[in-house]
C-alpha cells in the first residue's frame, strides 16, 4: 500500500459510508438466506499462516513507523498496513479453500491491545484497512461465482485485559481496565471495521464475559449513532459472539458455565453464538451441545487443530479434525464452522467438503415456521 | 429478537425461572439500608467481613443477591464498584445473579459495569415521568439486565389495587412497545405495605397486593412479581412469633397469587403448616381483611404469645469460658461461628501466632484426637473439627513471622501422603490426612496419580518424617512395591505406611516389606494411622518398632509360604473338566430387545437417589452398621443420623444445582463361548468379530459336587448366546465444586461429595441393570423388586466387574472401554493401571443366565496363567504382573528380586 492512499483514508471513508448502506443490506439478506440453507464455513487461523512467511522487523514497519521506538515484530494486525499483500494472499487462500466468511486481521486491533506497541493511535486505521483488504478479496471471489457469496467478518478480540478479574492476587478488587475504557476502544474498532466494509461483527475468543458485554455495548452505541437497526432481519449488521472455554471444568476464564455465558450475551439479537480456541474439536463437544440445545441464535464453532503438543504447536491434521467435527454435524449442532489456532487452508478445505454432506442446525423460529407451513 | 419463554438470569451459573421453580429467594443482608451489621462493616471499610455476609447469604440459600450502598455518609458508586469487584473474585458468591439496588441512577450505572452475568436492576419507575423512565430502561437493556419496576408514578406510590394495576400496565406498555424490552425481563414490585397498623387505609394492603399480583400475572404476559415480605408485619416489631407467622402466611398466599421472587429473611419465617391454627386464623383475617375487628383480635392474641418465645435458645454458656476452653469447645463441637474471634483473642493474649497454633489450637485438636481414639467421636465430627482448625490457622497465617534463615520451621512431624501412579482414588487418603492433622502432624498431600520419583523427591525436599501410600485398585499394589524398591535403591530410610482398600497385611509382608530395608507397615484404617505413625517416628521407639514389625512380617511370610505348599490345587485341565453344571438342553438364551451400544446422556439423579445403598456410605466414614438399623445403634446411631442428614441436604443441592452429571453406556452383544473366552460379534449378524473377553477359572481343589467356577460357564457352550457390557459414571462436572471445597479447606464437604458421587455411581449401575433386565434385554419383564431386594441381589443374572473377585484382572476393562467407546460415549477414561476416571464410575458385564452367581476366583496356577497369556496375546511375564494378587506361586523374575 502506498503512503498516499493511506493518508487519504478520512475522505475515502466518509464517502464510502453513505454509498455502502444499501449494498450492506443486500449482503445481510443474502447471508441470512445462505445460513438457512447450509452450514457456512468460516476461515482458519491467521497467525499460523503468517508464521509461514518468515518475516523480519522491517516487514512490520510502514514508512511512518520507520523510527518507531518499540519493536513491532509480532504485531500481526499491523501487517494490514505494512504488508497488505500477505494478508490479501492469506484471505485468498482461505476463500479458495471454500470459506464463506473471512475474518479481518484485527484480532488485536483495539487501542488497548495496541498500547503494548505504542500504537494505540493506529487502531482505527488497522481496522479500516484490514476490513478493506478483506472486502476487496471477498468481492473478487464473489464476482467469480455469484451463487456462493463471500462475507467479511470484522474480528474483535478480547484485548489483553480483563474487566472482571484482578491481575493482582493481593488485591482482588483491583481492575486493570474498566468497562468504559473497553467500550470506548471497541467503539473505535467497530467504526473502523464498518467503514472498511465488514458485513458482520465478530466478538471472539471471549474469556471474560464482561469484556464482551462492553463490546456489545459499544456496538449498540455505534449502531444507534449511525441509525443501524440492531436486528439483522430489520437490515442491521449481524453480530456473532464466540466464547472460549479455557479448561476441562467447562468454564470461561472468568468462571462462567456455557449456559451462564449464553444468558449473559442474549440481550442482543445475535446472528450466532458459539465457541472457539483453547480446545480441540473433541474437547469442545459437551459445551457446544449446551449451546446447541439452549441457544435461540445460530451456533458457531471454530476449534483449534487439537490441543498443543509439548512444544506449543498444533499438529492435528485436516482429516483428523474433520473426523472429530463430523459428529457435531451429524447431530445437527452447528450453523457456522471454521478453525482457530493451528488450522490452515487444508483444514478449511476438509471442513468445507465435509459440511456439504450435512444439514445445518435449525433455530426455534425456523422449526416453528416449518410447523406452520406443514 | 427470538422469543424467550422464561426469565433467565446468570452469575457464574444460570438461573432460569422455569415453571417448576416455585419461588426465588433474594438475599438482602448485603443491603446497607436493611442490615445494620452490613452498614457498619462497609462504613468502616471492612470489606472482607462484608464479603462473609454475602457468603452467608449464598450458603443460606439465597438465589439472587441484592446489593445496596445507598447511605448518606458513603460514596455509593465507589462502594458499589469495590464490593461487586470483590464479589466477582469469590466464585461461591458470584455463582448467583446480582441485584443492583439503588435509588440513585449513577450507582446503578456503576454497578452494571461490574457484573459479567445477567443481573437485575432494582429499581426504576415512572416517578419522574416517562422520558427518564424510557432512557433508563433503554440503557439497562444495552447492559442486558432484567429490571424491577416499582408501582410508582408522577403522583406517588400506588397504594390501592386500582393504582397498582394502572401503573404497572402503563409501565409495561411503555417498556414492551416503545423500548422493546423483553417482557420476561420485567419484574414488578407492586408494594408490600404493613397491615394491622390500626389505620383504616392500611386494611387492604395485603389483599390488594395479592389481587394486583394476580392481575399482573394474568394480564401482562411474561412479567414477574417481586416484593419485600417483612414490610407486611412492620407493626408487630418485637413480637417475632407473630411476625414469623405473618410472613409465612403472606408468602404462602402471595405465591399462590403468582409472586415469583422476593426478599425473605429465612430466619424470620415459620413453616405455614406449623402455624398454630388459632394464630393462623387471626393472621389470615388480617391479610384478607375478613372482619372489622381483625386487627384488634390479632393484637390481643399477640399479647398472649409475646412472652413464650418459640425457639429454644442455643446453649451459649460456653461463650463465657476462658479463650482456650472456648477454642477447645469449638473444635470438639465443630462450631465455625466464633473461631476467628476466639483465635484473635488468643493471638492478642499470646502475642506470637505460632504459640496459638501450638497452644490452644493443638491442645484442642489433641482432645479431638483422644476422643476419636476412645471411640467417643466419629469421623464425620473429626472432619468438621478439622474444618474449624483450618479456618483458625488460615486466620493466623498473615500474622506469622517469615521464617528466618536456618531457623527451625516447625516442631510438627511431617507426613507425605500420596495415591500412587495409575490410581485416582483419594477418599481414604484424605481421611487419613484429616485424622493425622488432628494429631499434630503437618500434612504434605501430593494428591492422586503420583509418580514414584515425585514421591521420593518431595520427601527429600520437605524432610518428611514418614510417607503414606494409598491406592484402591489392585494394580496399585504393584506400584507400591515399585515405590518401595525405588526408595530402597535411592537409599531412603523413611518409614512407609501402606493403606487402601485392596492393600493387606499379607501383601505388605510378602511383597513390599522384602524390597525395603526401612520400616514398612500396613495400616488397616485411619484411626490406626496415629499410633502406628507415632511409634514408627518417635526417637525412643522407632528402632524397636522396626525390628518388631520386620520380625512379624517375616513370620507372616513364612506361614504364607508354608500354606502355599499345602494348598491343594488342581491343574487347569482338571478345573475345566469340573465346570458349573447347567442343563443347556432346556435353556433357550433370550434374544435382547436392543442389541449394540446404547448411550444414556443424562440419568435422572432424583431417580438414582432411590437406588442408593447407604450401608457402604457409612462404612466410608468408618461408621459400621447396616442402614437403616445403624440409626438405632447406641454408639454410632446419632452421628450416623447427623451424617445422613448432611448427606441428604447435599444430595438435594447436588440434584437441584446439578453439581454432577450421571451418564451411562451399555451394549448387549451376540457372543460365542470358546473355552473360557467369549468372542464378541457385531450385533448386525454380519459375523464380524469385534472383541474377545478372557475369563479365569477357579483352580483350588473342590469338594465333591462343587464346581471350579468360571464366568464363562454362564454362557452357552455351543450356541450363540448374549453378553452385556456397561459403564456408568456420576463423576462428571465435579471439579469446580471440589475446587471450591478445597479452596475453603472444607475436607468435610469434599469427602462427603466424593462419597455421595460414589454412591450415585453404584446406584446408577443398579438402576441400569434393572432397566436392562426389564426392558433392553427384557429377560425379566415381570420383575418388581424393592430397593432392599435389589441390594440383596434377589434378581436374575449378575453384573461382575473386571477387578473384582470373579474376574480380578483389570486390563479386561480395555476391551470394555473400546467396545463401548467409553471415553467418547460418556467421558470415562482409563489410567495406566486401568483405574477409571472420573473415579465415581462403575463398569462390568451382564450375564443373564438364572444360575449365574458371584464367586471369588482365588489362587490360580501357572498353567492357567500361561493359557491366559496366550489367549490375550501377551507375554507370560505381563500376565503374571496383571494377575499377581491371584498367583498361587512366585513368578521366577520375582524370585530373583527377593534374593537380591
Amino acid at each position: 500500500m502506498s503512503g498516499k492512499e493511506y493518508l487519504l483514508f478520512p475522505v475515502f471513508c466518509s464517502l464510502s459510508f453513505l454509498v455502502k448502506t444499501t449494498k450492506m443490506q443486500n449482503r445481510t439478506e443474502s447471508l441470512l438466506q445462505a445460513i438457512q440453507r447450509r452450514i457456512l464455513i468460516l476461515d482458519g487461523a491467521m497467525g499460523t499462516m503468517i508464521q509461514r512467511y518468515t518475516l523480519s522487523e522491517e516487514d512490520f514497519r510502514t514508512s511512518e513507523l520507520k523510527n518507531h521506538p518499540k519493536a513491532l515484530k509480532g504485531n500481526n494486525d499491523l501487517l494490514s498496513l505494512s504488508r497488505p499483500d500477505i494478508i490479501r494472499a492469506i484471505h485468498l487462500e482461505y476463500l479458495e479453500a471454500g470459506a464463506d466468511i473471512i475474518e479481518t486481521n484485527t484480532f488485536s486491533g483495539t487501542s488497548i491491545a495496541q498500547e503494548d506497541y505504542g500504537l494505540s493511535h493506529l487502531a482505527y486505521d488497522i481496522n479500516f484497512f484490514s476490513a478493506k483488504i478483506a472486502r476487496e478479496v471477498a468481492d473478487q471471489i464473489t464476482a467469480q461465482n455469484p451463487d456462493k457469496p463471500r462475507f467479511v467478518a470484522g474480528a474483535m478480540g478480547p484485548t489483553n485485559r480483563t474487566a472482571s478479574i484482578s491481575p493482582d492476587v493481593n488485591d482482588p478488587g483491583y481492575r486493570a481496565i474498566t468497562f468504559d475504557q473497553l467500550a470506548t476502544a471497541y467503539a473505535e474498532q467497530v467504526r473502523g471495521l464498518l467503514d472498511g466494509g465488514s458485513d458482520i461483527l465478530l466478538i471472539e475468543t471471549i474469556f471474560d464475559t464482561l469484556n464482551a458485554k462492553a463490546a456489545l455495548f459499544a456496538v449498540q452505541e455505534v449502531f444507534e449513532e449511525r441509525n443501524i437497526p440492531l436486528d439483522p432481519r430489520e437490515g442491521g449488521i449481524p453480530i456473532m459472539i464466540s466464547g472460549t472455554i479455557t479448561d476441562a471444568s467447562g468454564r470461561t476464564l472468568s468462571g462462567q458455565t456455557t449456559e451462564a455465558f449464553l444468558i449473559s450475551v442474549s440481550h442482543v439479537p445475535l446472528l450466532s453464538v458459539g465457541l472457539n480456541c483453547a480446545l480441540g474439536a473433541k474437547e469442545l463437544r459437551p459445551y457446544l451441545k449446551v449451546l446447541s440445545q439452549k441457544s435461540p441464535f445460530y451456533v458457531s464453532a471454530y476449534p483449534n487443530a487439537g490441543l498443543p503438543n509439548e512444544f506449543g504447536a498444533y499438529d492435528q491434521g485436516a482429516n483428523e479434525m474433520a473426523d472429530q467435527v463430523r459428529d457435531f454435524l451429524k447431530e445437527g449442532m452447528l450453523n457456522i464452522l471454521g478453525g482457530c489456532c493451528g488450522t490452515t487452508p487444508d483444514h478449511i478445505r476438509a471442513l468445507a467438503k465435509m459440511a456439504e454432506e450435512f444439514q445445518p442446525r435449525k433455530i426455534e423460529e425456523e422449526l416453528e415456521e416449518e410447523e406452520n407451513n406443514a | 429478537m427470538p422469543k424467550q419463554d422464561y426469565l433467565k438470569l446468570s452469575g457464574l451459573e444460570p438461573l432460569v425461572f422455569t415453571p417448576n421453580i416455585n419461588f426465588v429467594n433474594i438475599g438482602e443482608r448485603t443491603n446497607i439500608t436493611g442490615s445494620k451489621k452490613f452498614a457498619r462493616l462497609i462504613l468502616n471499610g471492612n470489606y472482607d467481613e462484608a464479603l462473609e455476609v454475602a457468603l452467608d447469604q449464598v450458603r443460606g440459600g439465597a438465589q439472587v443477591l441484592d446489593v445496596c450502598m445507598d447511605e448518606g455518609m458513603l460514596d455509593g458508586e465507589a462502594a458499589m464498584v469495590r464490593f461487586l469487584n470483590l464479589i466477582a473474585s469469590e466464585p461461591e458468591i458470584s455463582r448467583i445473579p446480582i441485584m443492583i439496588d439503588s435509588s440513585k441512577w449513577s450507582i446503578i450505572l456503576a454497578g452494571l459495569k461490574c457484573v459479567q452475568g445477567k443481573g437485575i436492576v432494582n429499581s426504576i419507575s415512572l416517578k419522574n415521568g416517562e422520558e427518564e423512565f424510557i432512557l433508563q430502561a433503554k440503557t439497562i437493556k444495552k447492559f442486558g439486565a432484567a429490571v424491577v419496576v416499582m408501582a410508582f408514578d408522577e403522583k406517588g406510590q400506588a397504594d390501592t389495587y386500582e393504582r397498582r394495576i394502572q401503573i404497572c400496565e402503563r409501565s409495561y406498555r411503555i417498556l414492551v412497545d416503545q423500548v422493546k424490552f423483553n417482557p420476561q425481563d420485567i419484574i414488578f414490585d407492586p408494594n408490600i405495605f404493613p397491615v394491622a397498623t390500626g389505620m383504616e387505609e392500611h386494611r387492604r394492603n395485603a389483599l390488594d397486593f395479592f389481587l394486583a399480583t394476580k392481575w399482573i400475572k394474568e394480564n401482562l404476559p411474561g412479567a414477574k412479581v417481586s416484593g419485600g415480605v417483612s414490610n407486611v408485619s412492620f407493626s408487630f416489631r418485637g413480637n417475632d412469633r407473630v411476625r414469623e407467622a405473618m410472613h409465612a402466611a403472606f408468602l404462602y398466599h402471595a405465591i399462590h397469587h403468582g409472586m415469583d421472587m422476593g426478599i425473605v429473611n429465612p430466619t424470620m419465617l415459620e413453616v405455614y403448616d406449623d402455624i398454630p391454627k388459632d394464630l393462623l386464623e387471626k393472621v389470615e383475617d388480617v391479610l384478607f381483611d375478613k372482619r372489622e375487628d381483625a386487627t384488634e383480635r390479632l393484637l390481643e392474641f399477640a399479647d398472649t404469645v409475646k412472652a413464650s418465645g418459640k425457639k429454644e435458645v442455643a446453649n451459649e454458656a460456653w461463650r463465657s469460658d476462658p479463650v482456650a476452653k472456648r477454642i477447645e469447645h469449638a473444635l470438639v463441637k465443630g462450631i465455625l461461628d466464633y473461631i476467628v474471634e476466639d483465635t484473635e483473642a488468643a493471638r492478642l493474649e499470646l502475642v506470637n501466632p505460632l504459640k496459638v497454633i501450638e497452644g490452644p489450637l493443638m491442645d484442642g485438636m489433641n482432645v479431638v484426637g483422644d476422643l476419636f481414639g476412645e471411640g467417643k467421636m466419629f469421623l464425620p465430627q473429626v472432619v468438621k473439627s478439622a474444618r474449624v482448625m483450618k479456618k483458625a490457622v488460615a486466620y493466623l497465617e498473615p500474622f506469622m513471622p517469615l521464617p528466618e534463615e536456618g531457623q527451625e520451621e516447625s516442631s510438627l512431624k511431617k507426613i507425605l501422603l500420596a495415591t500412587v501412579k495409575g490410581d485416582v482414588h483419594d477418599i481414604g487418603k484424605n481421611i487419613v490426612g484429616v485424622v493425622l492433622a488432628c494429631n499434630s502432624y503437618q500434612i504434605i498431600d501430593l494428591g492422586v496419580m503420583v509418580d514414584a520419583q515425585k514421591i521420593i523427591d518431595e520427601a527429600i525436599k520437605n524432610k518428611v518424617d514418614i510417607i503414606g501410600l494409598s491406592g484402591l485398585i489392585t494394580p496399585s499394589l504393584d506400584e507400591m512395591v515399585n515405590v518401595a524398591s525405588e526408595m530402597e535403591r535411592q537409599g531412603l530410610q523413611i518409614p512407609l505406611l501402606i493403606g487402601g482398600a485392596t492393600t493387606s497385611r499379607i501383601h505388605t509382608a510378602v511383597k513390599i516389606d522384602p524390597v525395603y530395608s526401612g520400616t514398612v507397615v500396613h495400616v488397616t484404617d485411619a484411626s490406626k494411622s496415629v499410633p502406628i505413625a507415632g511409634e514408627a517416628i518417635s526417637e525412643e521407639t522407632r528402632q524397636a518398632y522396626k525390628l518388631q514389625i520386620k520380625e512379624t512380617y517375616r513370620q507372616l511370610r513364612e506361614e504364607h509360604e508354608a500354606k502355599q505348599s499345602v494348598k491343594q490345587m488342581v491343574s487347569y485341565e482338571e478345573a475345566k473338566a469340573n465346570p458349573v453344571e447347567i442343563d443347556w438342553s432346556s435353556f433357550q438364551p433370550v434374544k435382547p430387545k436392543v442389541l449394540g451400544k446404547q448411550i444414556i446422556e443424562e440419568l435422572d439423579l432424583e431417580t438414582l437417589r432411590k437406588y442408593i445403598d447407604w450401608t457402604p456410605f457409612f462404612s466410608t466414614w468408618m461408621l459400621s452398621g447396616k442402614y437403616p438399623k445403624i440409626f438405632e445403634d447406641p454408639i454410632v446411631g446419632s452421628e450416623a443420623k447427623k451424617l445422613y442428614q448432611d448427606a441428604q441436604t447435599m444430595l438435594d443441592r447436588i440434584i437441584s444445582e446439578k453439581w454432577l452429571t450421571a451418564k451411562a453406556v451399555f451394549g448387549i452383544y451376540p457372543v460365542q463361548r470358546q473355552e473360557d473366552d467369549a468372542i464378541v460379534f457385531e450385533p448386525d449378524n454380519s459375523g464380524l468379530k469385534i472383541g474377545q473377553f478372557h475369563f479365569l477359572r477357579q483352580q483350588g481343589k473342590k469338594g465333591k459336587g462343587v464346581p471350579n467356577r468360571s464366568l464363562a460357564d454362564y454362557l452357552h457352550p455351543e450356541k450363540q448366546d448374549y453378553l452385556g457390557c456397561f459403564a456408568v459414571t456420576s463423576g462428571l462436572g465435579m471439579e469446580s465444586k471440589l475446587a471450591e471445597f478445597q479452596a475453603a479447606g472444607d475436607d468435610y464437604n469434599d469427602i462427603l461429595f466424593k462419597a455421595l458421587a460414589d454412591r450415585l455411581a453404584e446406584a446408577a449401575a443398579e438402576f441400569l441393570h434393572e432397566e436392562v433386565r426389564k426392558n433392553y434385554w427384557g429377560y425379566a419383564k415381570e420383575e418388581s423388586l424393592t430397593n432392599d431386594s435389589l441390594i440383596r441381589e434377589e434378581y436374575q443374572g449378575i453384573r461382575p466387574a473386571p477387578g473384582y473377585p470373579a474376574c480380578p484382572e483389570h486390563s479386561e476393562k480395555e476391551t470394555l472401554a473400546s467396545l463401548l467407546d467409553m471415553e467418547k460415549s460418556i467421558g470415562i477414561s482409563l489410567t495406566s493401571s486401568y483405574a477409571m476416571y472420573p473415579t465415581s464410575s462403575v463398569s462390568g458385564f451382564y450375564f443373564a443366565h438364572p444360575d449365574s452367581k458371584y464367586f471369588g476366583l482365588g489362587k490360580i496356577a501357572q498353567d492357567q496363567v500361561a493359557s491366559y497369556a496366550m489367549r490375550k496375546g501377551i507375554s507370560l511375564q505381563d500376565a503374571e504382573r496383571l494377575l499377581s494378587p491371584n498367583l498361587a506361586y512366585t513368578p521366577s523374575n520375582q524370585l530373583a528380586n527377593q534374593t537380591l
